[in-house]
């Protein structure tokens, strides 16, 4: 039993941390993917800079918190993203709008992308220094080890404070997505421009309200998904490079332009990841003495190991890229 | 066609004078110059060869993105192959490896991974012995796993012995040249499986694959302590021409300089060829009109494999020479800013599609680059200074890293700013018109 617990410690708790987090950074790309066609690089960037607005304002203010009892960081979470969503805005203003009133091909603004992903990786690191910081200021980090009832367990079960939060705020966050993509007139008319732009202003919708829209959702999200990571482990300035990959990866697994494809391809990549580095000789163990005498395990069975774990999302996006182009969920762009 | 009044934009151009080149070019040289009465030869001789060596990747990239519209994310990955091979063929043979037993072991584990490959591969046809397709893909994966993990623990055990008894396997004592060409023909294959897979989906899919296949290659090169000696880097390589110990840094440099002068100028006149051959024709009708080119019968994704491999074939060789120049392989040395953006910089500022553009662009971003280091430095200095003279601002200890960093800011603005306000570059790719 002990090895199980392990395995959920490892896999199951790991795998669901790592995937909400691609999974809320997934959904903004799919969504910008989907309304104006090009993959944003700098999305990953404004994860970082939605954590470090959250960095900010909690050292800012770093009692706030205590008084209700939550982590100063998540209710400066919301503020954080306000502030996100008008940066995303505000680069789509200077950046974007001009280059798509040129009718460039996507490419280019995909190289755009790529140019503010530096100016904000830059101003990030002028400002923030290059070292690790603790978006704990002035709270403790609280860890729950629940102990399993049942005879000969030792180990507990390890969960702490940020992950019941991540699991709590990416639940809230699918949730009020699914209700605005569904129910909201702003929500119907996204869906309708994602599938034809032409069709759908001419029968009346704004674009250029929905473009903004799109920008402050992908915004928001992207501030919650680099908070949450930095809650979970340090803010670090230059975060953003190790998560683009497991993103685009996971957008492109669940269907380019579907937002549910997006939570589930986060998921997936997350889960994969946290499989792939598990040391599976753990759970062999208790079998050892029923092995035939020949076989002889290795000590480390881990498909690869920990400083390898970047080729998990890029194996994955070959393979979807070479059996199924369009994703699990067949998204509409390819 | 007397008769016609001669539309404009079909007549061929008049031969003018290249006012243009000509006045970019001698800004360039007074810029060259300057830095050599400044710093002093050596320094600046040193300069001059590591552009050259961004120069080729320039031309690299130039040829995926300038003519063939293909965008390369990942330019450092293939750097660092090429770089790698430079290494591993010019460093001297390492007798602590070789001597022993652990170069059959090493191989006999490399002929397990060929045998169970072989064997995978094998697995994926049993539908040709009748057994359900369902089946048959069940199996292949479960064999491929097993054998896979079979195949990686024998290989942990055998590199783990390696690097404690010999360090690292060494090199193979060769001429640095041999390394620089395989190093070129390793890129292209690596270039060849990436552009396999996402050359015929939307061309965002290339950027994506080109950017993880660029941290996998660094990941790798860092992590295999067997093979490049990782983070503790390997040193000196050895150069093809007689070293600064012989002769002296500035003559040794200017050497080494020639030397690559004959590789761009070789590398430059068959693009020259290939670009107004029907070849590079095919190319540019393939980059604006694909439709229109599939239509004429043109094989669209062949054609854009064979530009996307050339292209990397280039940055491979480039890096090679880069490496072996610098004499020092460091695996964490290879940044995406310093050898991707800084190369796309030296593309789209330059001019794509125009090799002499994307040569003039190489040097001068080159010399921008070298020289923002002591400008950031002073710059930061003097805002510390004034913030401490005027606010009284207590400011952190680590400005100078802070500096530094500022120029990532600096390449990203370029980059925005030539989309925007010159997106052909300063000098264009010159499209020529026939009656």
């Amino acid at each position: 039993m002990n090895e199980w617990v392990f395995f959920i410690n490892n896999v199951v708790v790991a795998g669901s941390v790592s995937g909400s987090i691609y999974a809320i950074g997934a959904v903004g790309v799919t969504l910008i993917f989907s309304i104006m066609r090009f993959a944003h690089f700098a999305h990953a960037d404004m994860m970082t800079f939605g954590a470090f607005m959250v960095l900010l304002l909690t050292t800012a203010f770093p009692t706030a918190g205590a008084s209700i009892g939550i982590p100063t960081a998540i209710i400066m979470l919301p503020l954080a993203m306000v502030l996100t969503a008008a940066l995303a805005v505000g680069i789509d203003k200077v950046f974007y709008k001009p280059l798509r009133a040129h009718g460039v091909k996507p490419i280019v603004m995909v190289i755009g992308s790529l140019g503010v992903t530096l100016i904000l990786q830059g101003l990030i690191r002028l400002f923030a220094g290059t070292s690790g910081q603790s978006l704990y200021v002035d709270d403790r980090k609280e860890i729950f080890r629940l102990a399993l009832p049942f005879d000969g367990v030792r180990v507990p079960v390890v969960i702490t404070e940020p992950q019941l939060y991540l699991f709590v705020i990416t639940l809230v966050a699918v949730v009020a997505l699914h209700l605005f993509l569904n129910r909201s007139r702003l929500g119907k008319a996204m869906r309708a421009m994602s599938d034809n732009p032409e069709l759908a202003q001419a029968s009346g919708i704004n674009t250029h309200l929905i473009v903004a829209v799109t920008w402050v959702i992908a915004g928001g999200l992207a501030a919650i998904a680099g908070t949450l990571l930095s809650l979970d482990v340090t803010f670090k300035p230059d975060l953003s490079f190790f998560l683009l990959l497991p993103i685009f990866a996971a957008a492109i697994v669940g269907g380019v332009g579907h937002p549910y494809g997006a939570i589930a391809g986060g998921f997936v990549v997350g889960f994969a990841e946290s499989l792939a580095v598990f040391n599976w000789n753990i759970l062999l163990r208790p079998f050892r003495d029923s092995f035939p005498a020949w076989l002889e395990l290795p000590t480390n069975l881990a498909f690869v190991s920990t400083e390898y774990k970047i080729v998990v999302p890029f194996f994955i996006l070959v393979a979807i890229l070479i059996w199924r182009p369009t994703g699990l969920f067949k998204g509409k762009v390819i | 066609m007397s008769t016609q009044p001669k539309r404009e934009d079909l007549v061929a151009a008049p031969s003018r004078f290249p006012l243009r080149e000509v006045l970019l070019f001698t800004a360039l040289l007074l810029a060259v110059l300057g830095v050599y009465a400044a710093m002093g030869a050596a320094y600046s001789t040193r300069m001059l060869v590591e552009a050259a060596c961004y120069a080729i990747l320039a031309l690299g990239l130039t040829i995926q993105w300038g003519y063939a519209g293909q965008f390369n994310a990942g330019v450092m990955g293939f750097v660092a192959l090429g770089g790698f091979c430079a290494m591993l063929f010019s460093v001297p043979i390492n007798e602590d490896f070789w001597g022993t037993e652990l170069p059959s072991e090493l191989g006999r584990v490399l002929l397990y991974a060929v045998a169970a490959t072989l064997v995978v591969i094998g697995a994926t046809r049993l539908d040709r012995l009748g057994i359900p397709k369902t089946l048959r893909t069940i199996i292949a994966v479960a064999v491929g796993l097993i054998l896979y993990l079979v195949v990686i623990s024998l290989l942990r055990d055998v590199t783990g012995e390696i690097e404690s008894r010999a360090g690292f396997i060494g090199g193979f004592g060769l001429p640095a040249w041999v390394g620089w060409i395989v190093g070129g023909a390793l890129a292209g294959g690596v270039g060849y499986f990436i552009g396999h897979i996402c050359l015929g989906l939307r061309s965002d899919y290339l950027a994506i694959a080109t950017l993880g296949i660029a941290e996998i290659i660094k990941a790798f090169l860092k992590n295999s302590d067997w093979l490049t000696r990782g983070t503790a880097t390997v040193s000196p390589l050895p150069w093809p021409t007689p070293g600064p110990s012989e002769l002296g840094f500035t003559l040794a440099r200017a050497l080494y300089l020639s030397v690559t002068a004959v590789v761009i100028a070789a590398i430059f006149f068959l693009l020259h060829r290939a670009y107004h051959a029907p070849w590079g024709r095919m190319i540019r009708a393939i980059r604006d009109n694909e439709v229109a080119a599939a239509a004429m019968g043109k094989d669209i994704n062949r054609r854009r494999l064979e530009i996307f491999v050339l292209g990397c074939i280039l940055m491979g060789l480039g890096g090679g020479m880069l490496t072996s120049f610098n004499s020092l392989f460091d695996p964490n040395g290879y940044l995406p800013l310093n050898h991707t953006f800084l190369v796309l910089v030296m593309v789209i500022l330059g001019g794509p599609g125009n090799n002499l553009g994307t040569m003039f662009g190489a040097v001068a971003v080159y010399i921008i680059w070298i020289m923002s280091e002591p400008l950031a430095l002073w710059l930061m200095q003097l805002i510390v200074a004034f913030g401490e003279g005027a606010f009284g601002w207590d400011a952190p200890g680590n400005m100078d890293s802070r500096a530094l960093q500022a120029r990532v800011l600096v390449i990203g603005v370029l980059i925005t700013a030539v989309l925007r306000f010159a997106p052909k570059g300063l000098l264009p790719e010159k499209i020529r018109h026939h009656d």
